[in-house]
């Protein structure tokens, strides 16, 4: 099948995650199929009703980038800076050489600094409006990320953030493709962060009923497909792609994981959480992808789904897959390792059905024991999965009703 | 030997905002120290809540060097806890 879209090769990744510090490590531990959902000591001594979650381990923001910016950054822009870092020095481009004006920055971001609004309005509460940072505002911000990789790698093109919720990654990857499509830039550094895991954010998601309620063994709670799911995990992570346009990698001898081909975008029009039960919305978003690629439903090989645990979105999820693509293509959801990452999950997704073609591995779903019945879909449980994978589609669905849906290829 | 409050005022530098110990003196200006006008107004609060002494912003507008700054604290009464 001949393709009329244009491609952008992927030139870079960078990884945070609750699998791992840097993409090798967030890579084997999606491949683990272990869950490190934990019970999280912040919000267990705040009464929070869900205390469990998936952090990064070990992100020491005064280790990884000094004092200062571990003070007056948000975590949410200090997990995005620590993997653009790892992206960018991945791809080999050079920011001291490279036209400044020329390089983009477009970072999917669905809450923003939740920590610092929370610490700040504590503040203010107990202490009085006088004693409130004049760091607030610069701190917690959404758009903030992309201006602070700008100031980082000296970007001076294109440079915002997307917020359509936990589909936000890939919509900032689809947005990041068109700018280099139209010409607007010739590399884009792109992906998704989110810190949201405070006992405020944490506690509405409990309300909302969303959460899985498994405290007694949170890393067996994230199960997406399976027949006891009951909920997603809230989890924290940032992922970075380099994009570039193929001869540009090409001509300078790059590297490529491989590319982003096709892109489709939809909204459910339906209700603020619940996804659309026939699916419509998801299904145009993934026609479109397919669409813009120029390929078939029949072209796909596998799908890292949106797969978050919760009996709605996995069931949904499951028939409009069967709909569009028949079968013949497994599935994943590496959220059964990583927890949703909300505003980041699109991106890390991405990144993870990159590695998937360039290591020829599927990851297995994470605690995946049983699967529903209502699932008619070829999941890889237990353990990776060899499999020559030439054609991903990954789905990411936010919560008011708005779909991004991104197919990755080989080349 | 330096007074309470200037050790203060650095160890509030160090701790709080990052600065490289060995950067700190008398001389040094906020500048010096690449810190901006939102950590100043940040470090008014910060010496508030630590040594008793109210800044306004007008002031904190004049502060060049961390000498100014400890004479400004201490003409305003500032105490070091346990002092």
């Amino acid at each position: 099948m001949v393709s009329s879209a244009l491609p952008a090769a992927v030139t870079g990744i960078g990884l945070v995650t609750p699998a791992g510090i840097g993409r090798d490590e967030s890579w084997s531990g999606v491949l683990s199929g272990v869950s490190p959902a934990a019970t999280d000591h912040v919000l267990a001594d705040a009464g929070v009703p869900v205390d469990f979650d998936c952090r990064v381990p070990g992100f020491d923001p005064v280790a990884l980038l000094g004092r200062k910016a571990a003070r007056r950054l948000d975590r949410f822009v200090q997990l995005a800076i620590v993997a653009a870092r790892e992206a960018v020095a991945d791809s080999g481009l050079d920011p001291a050489t490279w036209d400044a004006t020329r390089v983009g920055v477009v970072i999917g971001c669905g809450m923003g600094g939740a920590e610092t609004w929370e610490t700040q309005h504590s503040r203010m509460l107990e202490h009085g409006p006088a004693r409130v940072s004049p760091l607030l505002i610069p701190m917690l911000v959404p758009n903030m990320v992309a201006g602070h990789l700008a100031m980082e790698f000296g970007a001076k093109g294109p440079n915002l953030v997307t917020a359509t919720a936990c589909a936000s990654g890939a919509t900032a990857i689809g947005t990041a493709r068109d700018l280099l499509r139209t010409g607007a830039c010739d590399i884009v550094i792109t992906g998704g962060t989110e810190a949201g895991l405070t006992p405020l954010a944490m506690s509405g998601f409990a309300q909302m009923g969303a959460l899985s309620g498994r405290r007694e063994d949170p890393a067996a709670a994230s199960r997406p497909f399976d027949v006891d799911r009951d909920g997603f995990v809230a989890g924290e992570a940032a992922g970075i792609l380099i994009l570039e346009r193929p001869e540009d990698a090409r001509a300078r001898g790059a590297r490529v994981y491989g590319a982003v081909r096709g892109y489709g975008a939809s909204a459910d029009a339906h209700h603020e959480t619940a996804p659309d039960p026939d699916g419509n919305g998801a299904e145009r978003a993934i026609r479109a992808a397919l669409a813009d690629a120029g390929l078939a439903p029949a072209d796909v090989d596998h799908v890292n789904a949106h797969g978050t645990s919760t009996p709605l979105n996995d069931v949904a999820e499951a028939r409009t897959l069967r709909r569009v693509l028949g079968d013949g293509f497994s599935v994943t959801s590496t959220k059964g390792v990583t927890g949703h990452t909300l505003g980041a999950a699109g991106a890390i997704e991405a990144a993870f059905s990159l590695l998937t073609i360039v290591h020829g591995q599927v990851p297995p779903t994470a605690n995946l024991e049983s699967q529903d019945p209502e699932i008619e879909l070829d999941v890889v449980a237990k353990a990776p999965r060899d499999q020559a994978v030439e054609v991903v589609v990954s789905n990411s669905f936010g919560f008011g009703g708005q779909n991004a849906v991104l197919v990755l290829t080989r080349d | 030997m330096a007074s309470p409050v200037y050790e203060k005022v650095a160890e509030l530098l160090v701790e709080k905002f990052g600065v490289d110990e060995s950067e700190i003196s008398p001389e040094a200006t906020f500048e010096d120290l690449d810190l901006d006008s939102l950590d100043l107004v940040e470090f008014a609060l910060a010496a508030e809540e630590q040594l008793g002494v109210r800044i306004s912003d007008e002031e904190a507008e004049q502060l060049e060097t961390l000498d100014d700054t400890v004479k400004l604290l201490e003409s305003k009464g500032a105490k070091v806890g346990g002092e």
